[in-house]
């Protein structure tokens, strides 16, 4: 590409680029100067370097204001990409925080390498605009994920459930590349707004019909999304749960954003509508009707659970539900802007809420099992275990002051004011509240457990290190503080979004 | 001294004195009573120190007191006397220390039993004196709670139900009283009796009542009758009015006996009060439309009441029914006042006798009633707790001065002339003769009835052969002399001399009949 | 002033948590001044009140402006009310709760947590401060109930959480259903309550928008049917958890009913005035029947409850002065004799004899075991039925009133259940305290029961007192909601009530 500064290039890159000399770093580490150290030292190191790493890009991000449009949208840089891209660096960190005490590997360095590089995929997913880049970005995000996850050679399970997460995804991987393709060939472009300005004032053809659909089916995978949550119970029980936590959280948020942007600049025209009385055909009623199916079978399914990471994955599933809310707020230009700020408030809290409970289901697992019954008692083996889970599942169910219940009432209200205030969507939220109610048995289950049931007999005393107790005290703290004065993210996300021109 | 809240101290010191009682805990019964006795002696003296500086001529309200209280609800601190609240004051100061000096054998939790029988002396005080329904209520309800207790604790062996059915009787009552007056309110905005029987006067709380109160489509009269039934109720189930009465039989005779004194005595009067303070003041109309059937209730409860004393093997309970007997009188005179609307000179005079005759009929019935029940007392505790018609004979051989003044409180319950109780009847059946000629002729069955029930009674007890059980039945003893005495004296005093009581309320009685049932 | 109240519940309750374990007498003493404290800047926070009409302002700032919420405390006359009452009720409840050794800190800790959420939602004049601090109560109820609680406790717990959260859920969908309409017609988007108050919602919307907010806070309140979750709840907790769930708990779904629901929709008040009213009376009269059957002790107070709550609401629905007034004052004066009651029958009775059912404590003769008991009991009860002299009768009277004009065959409803409750507390009071069977065996035959304690005696004394001086002197209360309430049915008339 002529006129083109590849030193300008690296510098509106420079986060990836910290990131991914950070996990070549960690790999030199460990396989070169820590091979004959103890287990949990290396995790250290590992750890340190990448939060080095990852603090560097944080830094960068936050300080270095940059607007940028590459290549036609191949990369996008500005003010909500940064945010977002924060977030997920944020994230890496939170999930290394929790790996520290992990037995699951002798690999150490490439766990690290891995857990960064799909950062680095999530990075450049966000901030694209053009459907090939963002395909791209995606691929080297699932890749990365589906080792994480099979990342446990001790057992049968985490290969299982490695190989259930590659096959489906490469399958819907497909699935969304022939559907993109179809776009392609329907307009001519890949930059996504140009996309919208080909579709715009076309009826809706049946060929563009079954691209769309193609479409919600691959990002609906990522997002697991009801019926294409299959891998979702099975991976994160199976899953190293560090990996589990960045499936839940990260990619979450950078699904979740991709699809919204997709959505609502790419096929921006082809909305329908999925109020009450008036439905018309288009991406919403598709989408609508995946909230539905996800926030119905996800809570109902996680009632029935005795383990609590499949629990949290059939939770997971039901928030997809909700989150994607959000994205059907933003249907409605007027509300756009709302839509979008919740949806990426709601995937960032939730994201950080979910990494602190898998932070202390595995602490859990690792001084007993990660099934019901292990966490009787909890609140006296561990106060602080306990505690910050309490604060992660009643943020999970929606109560207040903690931040699930602000994100969740964003995005409620957001939904229901798109359409002009008719409140055609309200039959989507109220079905959204009447779910929340349900969760909040399933969450108390658990929350009953650890605090109400007596403690059993000839329990070993707990152990969790520092680092970690630490990462979940922050972590709670930051979600009782982002609900408590949800300003605090809200208020740069809002700017961010504006500036944008949402 | 005029100026001096009189009242509200005479309500306030029997209050005052149970809380104290209460507070300091287990006492002896006899420093207990004695305290009781004290301060019942001082709420004596305060009413008679009211009594001298009582106007006897003027008929309306003496030492009246008026605060406002609650003003969104038209509640006021409103209290003050006239001649038939000065007389209820009275017979009550008079009827509590006779009670407390009957109650020498009650030792269990004596304290207890005390501040409540004070509590009730002051819940009697607040509804002879209060002027505003709200307070007036709130005494009232506040008398049946010691009353309740009184039986319940230290009652017979079947106080249990005596006490749930006294109490709930009363409640019932109440509650339809209540809502009549919250209807009344609403339809006037005025809770003061005075100014809702000048209302009544003026004809306009008739009128109140009927546009106010739009009902489902319920025509104003038939509102207005509701209205009133509501009121009726409450007090028709306190005098008692026959078929309301069925709680009481039970009650007095389950109630230790110097407990029935206070009921028999002075609770009792509250239901009539009730009539003549509210309920004629306020529905005269009401009254004289319904007046046949009223009448005959009256004369049923007079009658029937008689009748159902004759029947009685208990004493207590022929006492019981004979009290009935006796409200009926009241009763008789008072629908046979209102009856007529015409205030010819000669017929306000007439109409002024009755209800004087119907007001001594109360304090008389009062007196004669708990002096009655006292010996009666003394009879069950003598005989080891038999009171039967049958178990006694004789008695008056060994123990003359009790037969004697037993004699006389029989005799004045009779009606004999010479004592109280000729006087009261004789003037409501004078009064009430010409009013309501077949109903009068009807009640004094009741008169002969009662005769005979009161002359066996003395005949079986006192007369005969001696029951040879009693041989030692000791005569009364000096403590005794000083209770029974002076009340037997006080019956022959006013039998006499009427005057005395008379002169208080006379001008109430011609205020009434001038100003209010014209 | 009064926003301290707050606070201090919150910070006692942090401070609570970072005690050392198993210091149980610290707890309670911490506990103790934490609610003084509360209670103390409830009175100051009264008496320093301008009174009129009106809310006064306490703080106003901007919270979260891309929804519009602002963090908005005030205070009228009513808010100030129940400000009291729950100052009154949660010393008297710590006092109640003096005994408890197993777990105390953490007790206490919810404890406060939950006194705190009351505080705050009824010094919330934004809508969605006020639904962070209702639903903030939700869990420390539930806890208190699982952890510390009797009969069915975990049942017990659970079905009351979950019947507020889906009584919150509705409320959820109403307030984010008003936001949405009122900015979409007005082009002001908020959730000020004063400013909601205003707008004119269609009457479509108001038709479906009111029964849905009403119910949703209704079902906390004891609307009959959905009441259910109240005496199993109240039994299966333990005594100061039943007493600020009868006490207090209660009156924050009636506070909504009329705070939100009614403020906001006026003209759907009068749509479903008349079942609203009907559900009201029969939840007196059926709370009252079902009451007058129980074994339990505790489930008799438990019905009685779900009947004296049926007189607020039928008050609420009377729409007019005197009737809005006594339901006001109903909620006070219920709030502290439901203490007492529970009180009396849990902490007094119960932790004693270890058994609640009427059968086996009438052969126990507890009128001379534990006389303080006894009496306690009877004013308490005598003050429910209505006795004049105590708070219960004026709040009665005013709701009698008011339910004259409005609906008049109610107002004779509501008599009969006044009737049948004289009854069935009568029927409690005979059989716990004075039963027959027991006096005569004599005291030989009483269980030697440990005396009442000092706390409890201060507690009883307390409550007393208050139901007492505004039963004597209603004035002192009826001052400050009076002109609340007219500024209230003022806001309403305009909006199309009446």
């Amino acid at each position: 590409m002529s006129g083109f500064d590849y030193l300008d290039l690296l510098s509106l890159l420079a986060p990836e680029t910290i990131l991914v000399v950070a996990s070549l770093a960690v790999l030199v580490v460990d396989l070169g100067f820590m091979r004959a150290q103890p287990l949990p030292a290396r995790w250290l190191a590992g750890g340190v370097v990448t939060g080095l790493g990852g603090l560097l890009a944080i830094l960068w991000l936050v300080n270095v204001q940059v607007q940028a449009n590459v290549a036609e949208g191949i990369l996008v840089v500005d003010a909500l990409t940064q945010l977002v891209k924060t977030v997920l660096v944020a994230m890496l960190l939170f999930t290394a925080a929790i790996s520290l005490r992990a037995t699951f590997t002798e690999q150490v360095g490439e766990y690290f390498c891995l857990l960064t590089l799909a950062t680095v995929g999530m990075m450049f997913m966000v901030s694209s605009e053009d459907v090939l880049m963002i395909f791209v970005a995606l691929e080297l995000t699932s890749l990365s994920l589906y080792i994480l996850t099979a990342f446990n050679q001790q057992n049968r399970a985490p290969a299982e459930a490695g190989l259930k997460y590659f096959l489906f995804g490469g399958m819907a991987a497909a699935f969304t590349l022939f559907g993109l393709s179809l776009v392609y060939g329907l307009t001519e472009a890949t930059n996504l707004r140009d996309i919208a300005a080909q579709l715009h004032g076309k009826t809706l053809d049946p060929l563009f019909t079954v691209a769309l659909v193609m479409v919600v089916m691959g990002f609906g995978f990522k997002i697991a999304a009801v019926p294409f949550h299959l891998w979702a119970p099975d991976a994160y029980q199976g899953a190293p749960t560090p990996s589990a936590a960045l499936i839940a959280s990260g990619s979450k948020v950078a699904s979740f954003f991709v699809f919204a942007k997709v959505m609502a600049l790419g096929f921006a025209g082809a909305e329908g509508s999925g109020a009450g009385r008036q439905f018309a055909p288009g991406w919403v009623p598709v989408l609508a009707t995946l909230s539905v199916a996800s926030m119905l079978l996800g809570n109902l399914a996680a009632i029935a659970q005795t383990s609590v990471k499949r629990l949290l994955a059939y939770s997971a599933i039901a928030h997809a539900g909700y989150m994607l809310l959000g994205l059907l707020a933003m249907s409605d230009p007027a509300r756009r802007a709302d839509g979008m700020a919740a949806l990426v408030y709601y995937a960032t809290t939730y994201g950080l809420t979910t990494i602190g409970a898998f932070g202390v289901v595995g602490v859990v697992e690792r001084n007993g099992g990660e099934t019901l019954e292990h966490f009787a008692g909890l609140s006296r083996r561990s106060p602080l275990a306990a505690v910050c889970l309490m604060v992660f599942l009643l943020s999970l169910a929606g109560i207040p002051p903690l931040a699930g219940f602000f994100g969740k009432f964003y995005l409620f209200t957001a939904a229901a004011g798109a359409g002009a205030g008719s409140l055609g969507l309200i039959w989507l939220v109220i079905l959204a509240i009447a779910m929340s109610a349900v969760s909040l048995y399933y969450y108390l289950q658990v929350l009953k457990r650890a605090f109400v049931a007596p403690l059993p007999e000839g329990v070993p005393p707990f152990a969790a290190s520092p680092i970690e107790s630490l990462a979940l005290g922050a972590l709670a703290l930051a979600v009782i503080v982002l609900g408590a004065l949800p300003m605090l993210l809200l208020g740069a996300l809002v700017e961010a979004v504006k500036t944008v021109g949402f | 001294m005029s100026n001096l809240p009189f009242i509200t101290l005479l309500t306030l010191l029997p209050l005052v004195g149970g809380g104290v009682l209460i507070a300091f805990g287990r006492v002896q019964a006899a420093q207990a009573r004695r305290l009781a006795l004290g301060v019942s002696a001082g709420a004596l003296a305060l009413v008679l120190a009211m009594m001298i500086m009582f106007e006897p001529g003027s008929g309306v309200l003496q030492f009246v007191q008026r605060l406002d209280w609650v003003p969104a609800l038209g509640v006021q601190y409103f209290v003050g006397a006239d001649g038939l609240g000065l007389l209820m004051l009275l017979l009550t100061a008079l009827v509590v220390p006779m009670a407390v000096l009957a109650s020498n054998r009650i030792t269990e939790r004596a304290h207890l039993y005390f501040a409540l029988v004070l509590f009730l002396e002051a819940g009697l005080f607040g509804t002879f004196t209060a002027q505003n329904f709200f307070h007036w209520f709130l005494f009232w309800e506040l008398s049946l709670v010691p009353a309740f207790f009184l039986i319940k604790l230290w009652g017979g062996p079947e106080r249990g139900p005596a006490a749930t059915q006294f109490f709930i009787y009363t409640m019932v009552g109440s509650v339809a009283m209540l809502l009549s007056f919250l209807a009344i309110f609403l339809a006037t905005g005025q809770f003061n009796f005075p100014e809702l029987a000048e209302l009544s006067r003026q004809g306009r709380l008739g009128a109140s009542l009927a546009s106010k109160l739009t009902w489902a489509g319920l025509s104003p009269e038939t509102v207005r009758f509701l209205v009133f039934g509501g009121v009726f109720l409450g007090l028709a189930v306190k005098v008692p009015v026959m078929p309301f009465h069925t709680w009481l039989p039970t009650a007095y005779a389950e109630a230790p006996t110097p407990v029935t004194m206070l009921l028999t005595g002075v609770m009792s009067k509250m239901g009539v009060y009730g009539f003549l303070r509210i309920l004629v003041p306020l529905f005269p109309a009401e009254l004289r439309a319904l007046m046949t059937p009223l009448l005959v209730l009256a004369v049923l409860t007079i009658v029937a009441g008689a009748a159902a004393a004759f029947a009685q093997r208990d004493l207590k309970r022929m006492l019981a029914y004979s009290s009935i007997n006796h409200l009926g009188y009241c009763l008789l005179g008072i629908f046979a006042v209102v009856k007529f609307t015409a205030n010819t000179p000669a017929l306000v005079t007439e109409k002024a006798a009755v209800l004087n005759g119907v007001l001594l009929q109360m304090f008389n019935h009062g007196l004669t009633a708990a002096t009655l029940f006292g010996f009666v007392g003394l009879l069950e505790q003598r005989s080891g707790g038999r009171r039967g018609l049958d178990d006694f004979g004789g008695l008056r051989m060994v123990a003359p001065v009790f037969a004697g003044l037993m004699g006389i409180a029989v005799f004045a319950s009779l009606g004999l002339p010479g004592l109280n109780g000729f006087v009261g009847e004789f003037l409501i059946f004078k009064g009430a003769f010409p009013l309501a000629t077949w109903a009068t002729a009807v009640a004094a069955l009741g008169l002969l009835i009662t005769a005979v029930f009161l002359l066996t009674l003395l005949q079986r007890v006192f007369q005969g052969p001696l029951n040879p059980q009693w041989a030692q039945f000791p005569d009364l003893s000096t403590r005794e002399r000083w209770l029974f005495g002076p009340a037997v004296a006080l019956m022959f005093v006013v039998g006499v001399g009427p005057q005395i009581l008379i002169r208080l309320f006379n001008a109430t009685a011609l205020h009434w009949v001038t100003r209010l049932l014209s | 002033m009064l926003a301290w109240t707050i606070y201090l519940s919150f910070l006692g309750a942090g401070l609570l948590t970072l005690l050392p374990r198993n210091r149980a007498a610290a707890a309670r003493w911490l506990a103790l001044l934490t609610a003084l404290a509360g209670l103390a800047a409830a009175v100051a926070g009264t008496v320093q009140f301008p009174g009129g009409a009106g809310a006064t302002t306490l703080i106003k700032t901007r919270w979260i402006p891309p929804l519009h919420i602002q963090y908005f405390l005030a205070a009228d006359g009513i808010s100030v009310t129940l400000v009291l009452l729950t100052g009154i009720a949660a010393v008297a409840g710590i006092l109640f709760s003096w005994n408890i050794e197993h777990r105390a800190k953490e007790f206490f800790a919810f404890y406060l947590a939950l006194i705190g959420g009351v505080y705050g939602v009824f010094l919330s004049f934004d809508l969605f401060l006020l639904f962070v601090f209702y639903e903030i109560a939700i869990i420390p109820k539930y806890f208190i109930i699982a952890i510390w609680g009797s009969t069915r406790r975990e049942y017990g717990a659970m079905k009351l959480a979950l019947y507020s959260f889906v009584g919150s859920a509705m409320v959820l969908v109403g307030m984010i259903a008003a936001y949405v309409v009122a900015g979409h017609l007005t082009g002001r988007y908020t959730f000020d309550l004063t400013a909601l108050a205003q707008v004119h919602f269609p009457a479509g919307f108001q038709r479906w928008a009111f029964p849905l907010v009403f119910v949703g806070f209704g079902i906390l309140a004891g609307l009959w049917p959905f009441h259910t979750w109240a005496p199993t709840g109240h039994v299966a907790a333990p005594t100061a958890a039943s007493m600020l769930l009868a006490g207090v708990v209660m009156k924050l779904g009636a506070y909504g009913c009329l705070r939100v629901a009614m403020t906001l929709f006026p003209a759907g008040v009068m749509m479903w005035r008349t079942e609203i009213a009907a559900l009201a009376v029969i939840g007196i009269v059926y709370g009252a029947m079902v009451a007058l059957v129980q074994r339990d002790f505790k489930f008799v107070i438990g019905y009685s409850s779900v009947s004296h709550m049926g007189f607020v609401l039928l008050g609420l629905m009377t729409l007019n002065q005197i009737g809005l007034d006594g339901a006001v004052l109903q909620m006070f004066s219920h709030g502290i004799l439901a203490g007492l009651l529970f009180a009396v029958v849990g902490r007094m009775v119960y932790d004693r004899t270890h058994t609640r059912d009427l059968g086996e404590l009438e052969t126990m003769g507890l009128s001379h075991a534990l006389p303080f008991a006894a009496a306690t009991f009877v004013l308490a009860a005598l003050a429910s039925m209505g006795l004049p002299g105590f708070s219960g009768f004026v709040a009665e009277l005013q709701v009698l009133i008011g339910a004259w004009s409005a609906f008049p065959t109610a107002g004779v409803c509501a008599g009969i259940g006044i009737v049948i409750g004289v009854a069935y507390l009568l029927r409690a009071v005979q059989r716990a305290f004075f039963a027959e069977g027991a006096e005569k065996p004599g005291k030989a035959a009483a269980p030697e029961l440990p005396p009442i304690s000092w706390p409890e005696r201060l507690g009883a004394g307390l409550l007393l007192l208050a139901s007492l001086v505004v039963g004597l002197y209603p004035q002192v209360l009826l001052n400050l909601i009076a002109p609340s309430v007219t500024s209230l049915l003022e806001t309403m008339r305009k909006g199309g009530a009446l």
